[in-house]
């Protein structure tokens, strides 16, 4: 397989502005031209009304069969609450080395917490979950660094401690993987 | 760490199955499922896993009996139930049967990432553990005890042999030749050696004291014995207890000693209840219990109790072929302890010290090269690093011409070969030390002859 760029497809409202300074930060981190799509979606086949929430690895097949593609790592970007059967929620997942991901924004909003929005902090949350994403589907696993972007985060706190980019061991496992594709 | 832990998922609902092993993947662990109990327990028998998550509710065997079933087969796995129908009374069972732990479905992310990471920790300490322990059984077993010569192996021989059987032993030997090292070898290697090894140096305590440290006491028995303790006797229960310097044991102790090994019962200082210990006896003595049982000071009736088998260890003149190889461990016991490189030593060093008496045998040598390590320069060990002056006139030189060679060597290599220092200290003129090197051709190691003031 080939990747020459990132896909990023939306389901939902996003803002043109946010979604264009997301494409500007997951650039910065990947070098790799990154595309945004628009997805059409009915979110009713994947909701599981005694959870109220949706089911993420229903989606993600979903997505992998529909938009995934050769020659991209896709991600779909959703602002519904995500859940696996085991987890009370995620915030994302991916397919380890794989084509596609699923992040959701649902949770990394301020206004959930009871606190303030902050358009720039929910930026920051997102990119880092996404590039976070995007990090298994280039074979990239957790990893123990306090401040690597691949750490694995449970609350948004945890989300606001790491940094945006990639340890410098992470950083070498990503290009070396790059290399390869 | 976690690329190494391996973790096997046990869940009828595909869906867990395949959220867990994608949650554990992107991990770094290493993952596999079951879609049932017989799957699992065919998987456990055919690979080791770390961690195993089971589910409780399950079709067919539940959770709780293949943890049973998994305890059942020695399993050291981790164990760890989860289930979405959380009682309290399922749970303390879990525990009781050996899970780990327990968590109900669905779980917070951080929840079960902390679960993994005590459960890691939990391993890596079993594994730390196996890791010590190995190297106590190694420490505990022979190979502490260096030597290669013919009166070495002997004695390594005897240990092979008596340390498989209850008998009493009576290790002798000269003051530092190891005896204590020689009664570790044999407890560690005979069937006790999970239980411990109570040495007691008789020699070191009164006899009122030794009393009391052998047997134990009540509280109040004396002034001072504010609480019960326990003797040695009773501390060395399923093991061995070594007593040192037996032959320092006063009359009176004799008699109580002799009565212990017969019955293999004893009571407390101050005490009235009679207590049972199951234990074996090493004892090790520098003098002749023989010769002391005919002058009539030691008991004849406790020496052959005792003497079951005897090993004499040795003195290091005695078995001079192991002098390299305890110098060579020494130097390497010390490098390490000393965090210093490992440090030659000059052979003419070593054959130095093949000539010395050493009256106080290893303890002697061992403690000469600790001097040397640390009063010398530190990259080799030399002749004038060893305090060997006072002890050259080697009882097995007789002659007068070797005795001369000898210590006009000495002298030389104390003065790093200057002649006029050593012509002084020999209260000869340069002239006469020049011939009698010439005449016993002697020779520097690694030194040209100084003509200095």
């Amino acid at each position: 397989m080939n990747f020459q760029k990132i896909t990023l497809v939306t389901f939902g409202y996003f803002e043109n502005d946010f979604l264009q300074k997301l494409i500007k930060k997951i650039h910065t981190e990947f070098f790799i031209n990154v595309q945004l799509k628009e997805g059409h979606l009915d979110l009713s086949d994947f909701y599981e009304p005694n959870r109220r929430q949706y089911d993420a690895n229903k989606l993600l097949h979903h997505f992998e069969k529909e938009y995934a593609t050769d020659d991209s790592k896709t991600i779909c970007l959703i602002n519904v609450d995500l859940f696996i059967p085991i987890f009370t929620y995620i915030f994302g997942q991916a397919f380890l080395g794989g084509r596609s991901g699923i992040a959701s924004i649902y949770r990394l909003n301020n206004e959930r917490y009871g606190i303030e929005a902050d358009t720039n902090l929910l930026l920051e949350r997102f990119a880092k979950e996404i590039i976070h994403e995007l990090g298994h589907t280039f074979g990239l696993i957790h990893c123990q660094i306090t401040d690597c972007v691949m750490r694995s985060g449970t609350y948004v706190e945890d989300i606001d401690q790491k940094n945006i980019s990639f340890c410098s061991k992470c950083r070498e496992n990503l290009m070396l993987q790059q290399n390869n594709k | 760490m976690n690329k190494k832990i391996s973790i096997l998922i046990v869940d009828d609902e595909d869906s867990v199955r395949d959220s867990l092993y994608n949650w554990f993947i992107e991990d770094g662990y290493h993952v596999e499922c079951a879609e049932n109990a017989k799957v699992a327990l065919f998987k456990i028998e055919s690979a080791y896993f770390d961690i195993i998550l089971v589910d409780i509710k399950m079709p067919g065997m539940d959770g709780m009996e293949l943890l049973r079933r998994i305890k059942s087969l020695k399993n050291e796995s981790i164990i760890i139930v989860m289930t979405a129908f959380a009682t309290v009374d399922t749970a303390v069972q879990a525990l009781k049967d050996g899970a780990f732990d327990y968590i109900t479905k669905p779980f917070d992310p951080d929840d079960l990432s902390h679960l993994i990471r005590n459960a890691s920790k939990q391993i890596l300490l079993s594994h730390e553990n196996e890791i010590l322990k190995d190297r106590i059984v190694k420490l505990e077993n022979v190979e502490d005890i260096i030597g290669n010569s013919e009166a070495m192996k002997k004695v390594l021989h005897q240990v092979e042999s008596v340390s498989q059987s209850n008998s009493s032993v009576i290790i002798t030997g000269e003051s530092g030749t190891g005896k204590e090292l020689i009664a570790k070898a044999i407890h560690s290697n005979s069937l006790r050696k999970y239980f411990p090894l109570v040495s007691v140096h008789c020699g070191a305590l009164t006899e009122s004291l030794l009393e009391s440290e052998l047997f134990g006491h009540e509280k109040g028995a004396f002034t001072g014995a504010m609480y019960n303790r326990k003797g040695r006797f009773e501390m060395a229960d399923n093991g061995t207890i070594f007593l040192d310097e037996i032959a320092t044991v006063s009359t009176k102790m004799q008699v109580e000693l002799l009565r212990v090994l017969e019955t293999k019962t004893f009571i407390r200082v101050g005490g009235n209840k009679e207590i049972s210990s199951d234990f074996r006896v090493i004892c090790a003595t520098n003098r002749n219990l023989k010769q002391m049982v005919e002058e009539g000071s030691f008991r004849e009736d406790l020496y052959y109790r005792l003497n079951v088998v005897t090993i004499n260890v040795p003195p290091l003149r005695e078995r001079i072929d192991d002098i390299p190889l305890l110098t060579e461990y020494f130097i390497k016991k010390y490098c390490i302890s000393m965090n210093k490189p490992p440090i030659p030593i000059e052979i003419s060093a070593i054959k130095r010290l093949e000539e010395f008496d050493f009256p106080g045998n290893i303890r002697e040598l061992e403690n000469m090269i600790e001097r040397a390590i640390v009063i010398g320069n530190g990259k080799k060990i030399t002749l004038k690093d060893l305090p060997l002056e006072k002890n050259t006139f080697h009882s097995s030189v007789e002659s007068l011409y070797e005795q001369e060679k000898i210590h006009i060597l000495q002298i030389l290599n104390k003065y790093d070969w200057n002649i006029s220092s050593s012509a002084k200290a020999l209260q000869v003129d340069r002239a006469t030390l020049y011939n009698k090197i010439k005449k016993y051709d002697l020779k520097s190691s690694d030194k040209k002859i100084k003509e200095g003031k």
